[in-house]
């Protein structure tokens, strides 16, 4: 089994490879500056800022822009430098301290850059640096604005560690630092009730995906005996299919958590009681992301662990259904983007979930969705500064002509993610679905009619948002936002047209099958082109319907009532919350009630009854007292009887 | 040599009697008095049977805390009879639960 890990650099089809990383030189040592920029710009603007001046809240924001911008260039470089490299050496390593060391177990703080970590550095810092720049201007009137901005380079910075660890103990830290950005960025007007609730619940889900995380790190441990990727990846064959299969679940609990997948998808709906930067950061360039990351990230893992494979892949398809017949019925803009977040990423797992040949695809569709979401986010953060932070479409209409870049941007964005031919979303969704049918007929046959919902749900967005007729509050004057908010947008959107030429030549593929092994080809059932048609056909018939359903009729005001029993369903995320409610939350307060009964009627009944039986004995006692001094004396002779028979009893028996 | 101790024990038992069934608080303290002298009897009668002088030297113990007594019971018996007009030690009940 060895022998073959051992010949990584030859990968055959079926192959798993080896994480072989060389030592990192020249640029390559600036690594750790990656991370470090935005994590000192966190530093500064939580730690020392308030303590030096108020100086640093009027130029605050262009240091945090300004540190991820320089994480952006760095990125840039290193990328440049990987191209260069013969693509068997496209791994580096930096040491940069041992964490600790503990007996046998042992952290390294090690940096890994391959083709896999380097294209989320791009994409995190890249539109983490538009997010950042886009959210001046969101945050303009903000009277907290430095220490948002403080949050978000502590996000970047984390999710930075999470691609960059070369073991997963570090992707641990980064993954425990998303987790604590995320709840301090959601919940960062936490003065609404709303939001600190939410905050909560992503904080709380969260946990649960980390038990996930840090048990499956010490089931690393305890069968390798070590977390680091190119060891494990070394190993990964030797272990038991028991043990392997364990590792994989539970890391698939971790990725779940973080990537809002079935049965722990809750938080990502109710995030979005964050800033509209921050669920563009949380949905397109990080969080969500990291869980889609750890899986492929564990190929070697997940390549022998069969059980958990096949779990993601179901985990995968049920949440891209999910989150899209959720977003068909929301009425919030915020959460029908967010409810496509859920069905998206869903896709990005099941492409992560059939192997090598999907691995790179599961990359390709994080990255244009990373672009086109991004997009579409701050393009809905856009609309709601023009309408006075209103996030009902039901009160939108007709923005067409009043935010004509907000539009153009995001019909981009639009086209993209629906798969419109020659987007980016089209050409990443389309290889998914293709490989999907060329796995399993039934998972691609779910996977298109994803596709068809997604197209419904977009263009109801569309039409209820931009061209339907106006229907806002009187108070409402809808205006462009100011340069420094659609720039960004305009970026992001051609990113999010031009996102498929990442797979001219098929180069994406080449550059990260280093990292992800070559696929063993499986022939779909029908050839490419024509999937590619059944595909964009379903997808028309989705738009065509929304066309039918929403364009052709009056959209009212206020959401109608009688509704299907789906729509309300839909609306209420599928009862989500109330099958955690009725499952979780209301067992552990039964239980915590039965505890409670237990310790106060049991515990607290014996010390507390032995303190009263104590007292009611000496009740009794006492009225020995009785005043009487010849019964004293009475029982003074029989006492001394007593004493006497004893003594004769002792000595003479 | 036996006779004095049937004599002791006669004797205290009549004061351990006198002590339980008498309510006059004076014939107590009289029936006390005897059962303390009734020991010192027989504390004698050892130290003569063994011929040394530890009984002799603790019947003058005896003898020397009963002075005490009788100072300190008398004036207390004396003090109650003044405010209550009686000798009963069944009267004197209050001190209790």
């Amino acid at each position: 089994m060895t022998n073959i890990f051992l010949e990584g650099a030859t990968h055959g089809a079926g192959e798993i490879p080896v994480v072989a990383p060389v030592a990192a030189d020249g640029v390559f040592s600036l690594l750790w500056l990656v991370i470090g920029l935005p994590l000192l710009g966190a530093l500064v603007l939580l730690a020392i800022a308030p303590m030096a001046s108020k100086a640093f809240d009027r130029f605050g924001h262009y240091l945090g822009t300004a540190t991820v911008a320089g994480s952006f260039l760095l990125s840039l470089v290193l990328f440049v430098r990987l191209l260069g490299s013969d693509a068997g050496e496209r791994q580096v390593r930096q040491h940069l301290f041992t964490w600790f060391e503990s007996g046998s177990i042992r952290a390294d703080m090690d940096l890994l850059l391959d083709p896999l970590s380097v294209l989320f550095l791009l994409l995190i810092t890249g539109v983490g640096s538009l997010i950042h720049v886009y959210s001046i201007g969101y945050m303009e009137h903000d009277p907290r604005r430095r220490r948002f901005f403080g949050y978000l380079n502590l996000f970047v910075a984390s999710m930075l560690m999470v691609v960059l660890a070369a073991n997963f103990v570090g992707v641990f830290l980064g993954w425990e630092g998303v987790g604590l950005a995320s709840y301090l960025l959601i919940g960062f007007w936490q003065h609404r009730p709303s939001a600190a609730a939410a905050q909560k619940k992503a904080f709380i889900t969260n946990r649960v995906g980390d038990i996930g995380l840090s048990l499956g790190i010490a089931a690393m441990f305890a069968t390798f005996g070590t977390t680091d990727f190119a060891k494990v990846s070394e190993l990964s064959g030797q272990a038991s299919e028991g043990m392997i299969n364990t590792i994989g679940l539970l890391l698939l609990l971790a990725a779940a958590a973080k990537s809002a997948q079935v049965p722990l998808q809750g938080w990502l709906l109710d995030a979005m009681e964050g800033p509209t930067p921050v669920s563009a950061l949380i949905h397109a360039a990080t969080m969500v992301t990291a869980g889609v990351y750890l899986v492929v990230r564990s190929n070697f893992i997940f390549e022998h662990a069969q059980w958990a494979q096949t779990a993601v892949v179901v985990v995968a398809v049920v949440t891209l259904l999910a989150g899209a017949i959720i977003g068909c019925a929301k009425d919030d803009i915020k959460r029908v983007l967010a409810g496509s977040t859920m069905s998206q990423i869903g896709y990005m797992m099941l492409a992560a979930g059939l192997g090598p040949v999907g691995y790179p695809f599961a990359i390709f569709h994080l990255l244009t969705h990373g672009f086109f979401k991004a997009n579409m986010f701050l393009g809905a953060g856009s609309v709601m500064h023009g309408m006075n932070d209103d996030v009902d479409m039901r009160h939108y209409g007709a923005l067409t002509k009043a935010m004509p870049v907000t539009f153009v941007t995001f019909a981009m964005g639009y086209l993209a993610i629906i798969g419109f031919p020659g987007f980016s979303g089209f050409w990443s969704k389309d290889k998914i679905i293709e490989s999907a049918l060329a796995e399993n007929v039934w998972v691609g046959l779910l996977a298109l009619l994803g596709a068809g919902i997604t197209g419904y749900y977009m263009t109801r967005l569309m039409i209820m948002t931009f061209t339907s007729p106006a229907r806002w509050d009187d108070d409402v004057d809808p205006h462009e936002s100011p340069k420094v908010m659609t720039v960004p947008l305009i970026v992001l959107a051609a990113l999010s047209v031009l996102g498929g030429v990442l797979l001219i030549g098929n180069w994406i593929v080449d550059f990260l099958t280093p990292v992800t092994g070559v696929a063993e080809h499986h022939e779909p059932p029908l050839p490419a082109i024509v999937i590619t048609l059944i595909v964009t056909a379903v997808v028309a018939v989705g738009v065509l319907v929304a066309f039918f359903l929403v364009h052709k009729r009056e959209i009212p005001r206020e959401a109608p009532q009688d509704v299907s029993f789906l729509t309300r369903a839909a609306r209420k995320d599928l009862y989500g919350d109330a099958i955690n409610d009725a499952v979780f939350t209301r067992p552990g307060l039964a239980m915590a009630g039965g505890l409670t009964t237990v310790d106060r009627h049991v515990v607290d009944g014996l010390v507390e009854g032995g303190s009263s039986a104590t007292g009611g004995l000496s009740e009794v006692l006492r009225k020995l007292q009785n005043g009487f001094v010849r019964s004293y004396a009475l029982s003074l002779l029989a006492g001394a009887l007593v004493v006497v028979l004893a003594l004769l009893a002792v000595n003479l028996g | 040599m036996t006779q004095y101790i049937v004599l002791s024990a006669i004797l205290f038992t009549i004061g351990c009697v006198g002590v339980l069934t008498r309510r006059n608080a004076i014939v107590v303290f009289m029936c006390v008095e005897l059962m303390l002298n009734a020991s010192n009897l027989a504390l004698v009668t050892f130290a003569r049977q063994h011929g040394n002088l530890d009984g002799q030297v603790a019947a003058f113990f005896v003898r020397v805390v009963a002075a005490a007594e009788v100072v300190i019971g008398l004036a207390i018996i004396m003090t109650i009879f003044r405010t209550r007009r009686s000798a009963s030690v069944d009267d004197a009940s209050l001190l209790k639960y």
